[in-house]
């Protein structure tokens, strides 16, 4: 069977808006959390969230390109325009050959509010206008980028809630796997705005730690109190390796497996044996074992119940030989739907610049994750291969293995 | 609203609005083959008409609509009779 590697990368992060500025915050331990007044103000129980500004598109893309466009199709695509161009990959080879794009996204909400607010106050569709059903829509990253691109291979949108952008790496990697497509623009997306994450603060998901903006995300430790939501775009071109042998592309990492998995139980709370499957399934399509992973990147998102399960998890799989592990959400908060990509482009990062980023905040374990070999502070390693779960509500796991290029 | 200043402000509303580039407007310009206004673009046009002139255009009217002053000609037709 093909070989799978990545070929170029792309993000647009709260810890950066390109690959070189988020190495350095992986490398400093930067947060990119602030408390926002505007939410305390609607009547959010907690006003902290992630931060990036809106890209200026106007004079880059025609009127017609933007018009359908959400926000995180905006960021999707400033970090598809970076790893195309890591990729050497221009619009005449898009045009010539067969790419694909399978994007993570869960969402849209501030379009569907608008074009509702609109109807509601004129009590008229027609002044509504074009672009808000196209930026309604839970495919319209993937909608968006495949015309904007003119891709001509496959085209959906992959919802998994949390795990979104990994299972849409996941699935890139069987299509090019089994020999169906070439090339795919793989990566997940994630709006920020009030309107997306109202409903989550409804459930007391957040963390309320608001005096003290960038030590809220505390991924495992004992004080932990919620999440942290965040989002932006982060892109990774999947390729066969013989496709980018074929035309000298530079090879940044390969993808070894993919695991995944359901948790068959509550909607939001997660348990131990769906993470632990999808692991094990993943060292399984990798053909590799525990002891051949030099780094874990968890899903671990800084609340109670999920950061305990995952550790359990972690430690069934790993045991006391455990690899180092850290959590980059408690630099970036949960990136949702971009996360699962997100996060296997910092963990490259790491790999390709021998060192693993800390799990920041992190101050006294719990019962649940003292097992853990966690990576506090910045540490030089070299990492052959790491692993990196994201776990979604309604129990949707996915965990994948990316090992160092060796061609 | 004089005529000149009702074909004044749609030719500023098409290069504002809709982007057209400014030497592509011309009265004998076809909205399709020269200015490039596809279906999607109308449906912003309603909507800019509408807030800028108070006029709801009618789908079914624009039919026979084919140049700009076709289009110049409706506009001031609507904003007479209201």
């Amino acid at each position: 069977m093909t070989r799978v590697v990545i070929t170029g990368m792309g993000i647009y992060s709260v810890i950066g808006r390109n690959l070189a500025d988020v190495k350095d915050s992986l490398m400093l331990g930067r947060s990119g959390i602030i408390y926002d007044p505007a939410r305390k103000e609607m009547g959010f129980r907690s006003a902290l969230t992630g931060v990036v500004e809106r890209p200026v598109l106007k004079g880059i893309l025609d009127r017609r390109m933007r018009v359908g466009m959400p926000i995180q199709g905006e960021y999707a695509y400033m970090a598809t325009l970076e790893a195309l161009k890591n990729a050497g990959i221009d619009q005449k080879y898009m045009d010539d050959h067969e790419v694909g794009i399978l994007y993570g996204n869960d969402s849209s909400a501030v379009p569907v509010v608008e074009s509702v607010d609109i109807l509601r106050k004129e009590k008229d569709t027609m002044l509504i206008g074009s672009g808000y059903i196209f930026q309604s829509m839970n495919s319209t990253v993937s909608m968006n980028l495949s015309v904007i691109f003119k891709l001509k291979g496959i085209n959906f949108t992959v919802s998994g809630a949390c795990a979104s952008g990994s299972h849409a790496l996941g699935i890139g990697f069987l299509l090019i796997k089994q020999g169906l497509q070439d090339m795919i623009i793989c990566g997940g997306a994630q709006e920020i705005n009030p309107e997306s994450t109202a409903s989550f603060d409804a459930l007391n998901a957040f963390s309320i730690r608001e005096s003290e903006p960038v030590k809220a995300s505390r991924p495992f430790d004992r004080d932990r109190d919620g999440l942290v939501p965040s989002g932006g775009a982060a892109t990774l071109i999947l390729e066969s390796y013989e496709s980018a042998r074929k035309r000298g592309a530079p090879i940044l990492a390969e993808v070894a497996g993919y695991g995944f998995s359901s948790n068959g139980e509550h909607i939001s709370l997660p348990n131990i044996d769906g993470p632990a499957r999808a692991m094990m399934m993943s060292l399984k399509t990798a053909g590799m074992s525990a002891r051949d992973i030099s780094y874990i990147n968890a899903h671990a998102t800084s609340t109670q119940a999920g950061d305990g399960n995952e550790a359990r998890a972690i430690f069934q799989i790993f045991g006391r030989e455990m690899p180092p592990v850290s959590s980059t959400k408690s630099m970036t908060g949960h990136e949702m739907w971009m996360g699962g990509a997100s996060e296997v482009i910092y963990s490259t990062l790491m790999m390709n610049n021998d060192f693993i980023a800390p799990n920041i905040n992190f101050e006294n374990p719990d019962e649940a994750t003292a097992c853990l070999n966690l990576a506090t502070e910045t540490t030089p390693c070299q990492i052959d291969a790491f692993l990196s779960n994201s776990f979604g509500f309604g129990g949707t796991n996915s965990s994948l293995i990316i090992r160092k290029a060796s061609f | 609203m004089q005529n000149e200043e009702i074909i004044s402000r749609i030719n500023r509303l098409l290069v504002e609005e809709i982007e057209i580039e400014e030497e592509k407007i011309s009265p004998a310009a076809d909205l399709k083959k020269d200015l490039e206004i596809d279906s999607l673009d109308f449906v912003d046009l309603f909507v800019i008409i509408e807030r800028n002139f108070g006029v709801k255009m009618k789908a079914e009217e624009m039919a026979d609509i084919k140049s700009l002053q076709d289009f110049y000609d409706y506009i001031i037709k609507r904003v007479q009779s209201n």
